[in-house]
C-alpha cells in the first residue's frame, strides 16, 4: 500500500508518476525487469544457473524448455513467490524482495493453477482479483466481454469448461492495472480461437508499453513486440 | 495505494469467504455438530451425577470447543492453496497480514461464533449455574478468536504438506493450552461465586497478543509454504 517517502522507497514507484505509462508507448525509461546470475536448485539438481536478462517496456520474454527444465520455477522467482538460490531479480534497479507489495502492485501472475474460486461466479472472482491488485480502468464486465465470456457472468465457475475457466483466469490480467504480466502456459486447454484471442491481448499489452514473461509449449505468434527467447534446456 | 483500497480489499475478501462458506453449508455445520455431540456424550457416559457434571462441565465444553476449532482449521487456507488463490493473495499489492486477518475473521464468524451461540444450551445440559454460563460465553467470546488466530499460523505452516492435518494438531494444541487453563478455570471460579476478572484480563491479553502478532506470523508462514 503506502507509497510514502517516509518508508524510504524510491519516488519512481509513486503510482501517480508510474501509472500513466501504460497508456503511452514508452521506450526510454529506467522501468525494467532485470535478472542477474539467477540460479535455481531443486532436489539437488541445478535447473539453471547464471541466467541473465533485461526486459524493457514493450518487450516480451518467452521461456522455452522441456518438462521439468525450470520454466515454472523461473516464473515463480520472477513473481517473488520463490527465492532464487543465487542471483537477484531487480525491478527498476531495486531487488524485488525489498520491494514486496510495491513490486506486486505492478505485476500480475497467472500460474499453473487458475487462481479462481470454482464456487464463485466469474464476476465475483474478478471483483476480488481487482481489489487485491491495482484496480484498472477495465471493469469486470468489460473484461469478461474481452475474453468472450459475456453471458456467463452469473454462472458458477465450476460449471464452465476448462478452456472457459482458463480464459477467466486470464481476464484477471485485464481488471488490474499491471505493467508486468507473468504467465505460465497461458494457452493450456484453450481452443484455436482462444489462443488467437489471448495472443492479441498479449500484443495489446506490450503495445501499450507493458512487459511480458511467458512460458509455452505452443509456438507463440506475437507480431510486433521485440521478443527475447530463453531456452532453459539448452 | 491508499488505505481506502486496502479496506475495500479486506471487505471483499471477507465477503468472498463468507459467500463461499454459505455455498458449502454442510462443511460449515460440521464443527458445530461435533461440538454439540462431543459435549452431550459426557452426561451419557458419566451418568446422571449433577455434581460431577458441574465439576467437569467447563473443562469438557472448552476441550470440545478446542477440538471443534481444530477440526475446522484446515479450511482456512487449504482450498485456497489448491486452486491457486493463495498465491494471488501473496502477490497482492496489499500487506498479506491484513488480508490474512480478513480470512481469519471470516473463519471465526463461520466456526467460532456458532459455538458461542450454542454454548448456553450445553451449559444447561451440564447443569452449570447461570453465572457460570455467562462467564462461559464471555470466555468463548474472547477465546474462540484466539483459536482461529493461532490456528491460522499452524495451517499456514502445514498447508504445503500433503498430510498437513496430522502435524497441525501437534503444532497447534500446545499453543492452545494456556487459553484452555484460564478459560476453564474462569468458568469454574464463576460457578463457585468468586470474581473472575483476573482470568478474563489474562484471556483478553492473549487475544490482543494473538491479534497483533499472529497475522504477521501467518503471512510469513504462508510465504515459506508456497516458496
Amino acid at each position: 500500500m503506502g507509497q510514502t517517502t517516509g518508508k524510504g522507497y524510491d519516488y519512481r514507484f509513486s503510482p501517480s508518476i508510474h501509472r500513466p505509462l501504460l497508456n503511452q508507448t514508452v521506450s526510454q525509461n529506467n522501468l525494467s525487469l532485470e535478472a542477474t546470475g539467477l540460479e535455481c536448485i531443486r532436489d539437488d539438481r541445478t535447473l539453471f544457473s547464471d541466467l541473465e536478462f533485461t526486459l524493457n517496456p514493450g518487450e516480451a520474454l518467452i521461456l522455452e524448455g522441456r518438462n521439468g527444465s525450470g520454466k515454472t520455477s523461473l516464473l515463480r522467482i520472477l513473481c517473488g513467490i520463490r527465492l532464487p538460490d543465487a542471483g537477484s531479480v531487480r525491478w527498476c534497479g531495486t531487488d524485488i524482495t525489498r520491494l514486496g507489495p510495491d513490486y506486486h502492485e505492478h505485476t500480475a501472475y497467472v500460474g499453473h493453477r487458475d487462481g479462481i474460486k470454482l464456487d464463485l461466479t466469474p464476476l465475483e472472482n474478478l471483483a476480488v482479483a481487482r481489489a487485491l491488485g491495482t484496480p484498472g480502468e477495465t471493469s469486470p464486465t468489460a473484461a469478461l466481454e474481452q475474453v468472450e465470456l459475456y453471458g456467463y457472468e452469473d454462472v458458477l465457475t465450476r460449471n464452465l469448461s476448462a478452456g472457459q475457466q482458463r480464459r477467466l483466469a486470464l481476464a484477471r490480467l485485464l481488471v488490474t492495472d499491471s505493467l508486468l504480466w507473468i504467465l505460465d502456459e497461458p494457452f493450456t486447454s484453450l481452443d484455436r480461437r482462444g489462443i488467437a484471442l489471448v495472443e492479441s491481448l498479449l500484443e495489446q499489452h506490450t503495445g501499450k508499453g507493458g512487459l511480458l514473461a511467458v512460458t509455452s509449449h505452443h509456438a507463440i505468434n506475437l507480431d510486433n513486440p521485440p521478443v527475447q527467447t530463453i531456452n532453459l534446456s539448452a | 495505494m491508499t488505505s481506502d483500497s486496502l479496506t475495500r480489499a479486506f471487505a471483499l475478501l471477507l465477503k468472498r469467504d463468507l459467500l463461499l462458506a454459505m455455498r458449502h453449508r454442510a462443511e460449515m455445520i460440521n464443527p458445530l455438530l461435533f461440538f454439540v455431540l462431543v459435549t452431550s456424550l459426557f452426561p451419557l457416559g458419566i451418568g446422571a451425577y449433577p455434581e460431577l457434571l458441574r465439576a467437569v462441565g467447563p473443562g469438557v465444553i472448552w476441550v470440545a470447543a478446542l477440538l471443534a476449532a481444530l477440526l475446522s482449521l484446515d479450511g482456512i487456507f487449504r482450498s485456497d492453496f489448491e486452486d491457486g488463490t493463495l498465491e494471488q493473495l501473496l502477490l497482492s499489492s496489499h500487506p498479506v497480514s491484513v488480508l490474512v486477518l480478513a480470512k481469519v475473521l471470516a473463519h471465526w464468524l463461520v466456526t467460532g461464533l456458532p459455538l458461542l451461540l450454542v454454548a448456553p444450551l450445553l451449559g444447561i445440559l451440564l447443569d452449570l449455574p447461570v453465572d457460570a454460563i455467562r462467564i462461559l460465553m464471555l470466555t468463548l467470546l474472547l477465546g474462540t478468536p484466539v483459536l482461529s488466530l493461532l490456528g491460522a499460523v499452524g495451517v499456514a505452516l502445514t498447508v504445503g504438506l500433503r498430510k498437513g492435518g496430522k502435524i497441525l494438531s501437534l503444532l497447534v494444541l500446545p499453543l492452545y493450552v494456556p487459553l484452555l487453563i484460564f478459560a476453564a478455570n474462569a468458568v469454574d471460579t464463576a460457578a463457585a461465586g468468586l470474581p473472575v476478572s483476573a482470568h478474563l484480563l489474562f484471556i483478553s491479553a492473549l487475544l490482543v497478543l494473538a491479534l497483533s502478532l499472529s497475522p504477521l506470523a501467518t503471512a510469513a508462514a504462508l510465504r515459506i509454504s508456497l516458496s
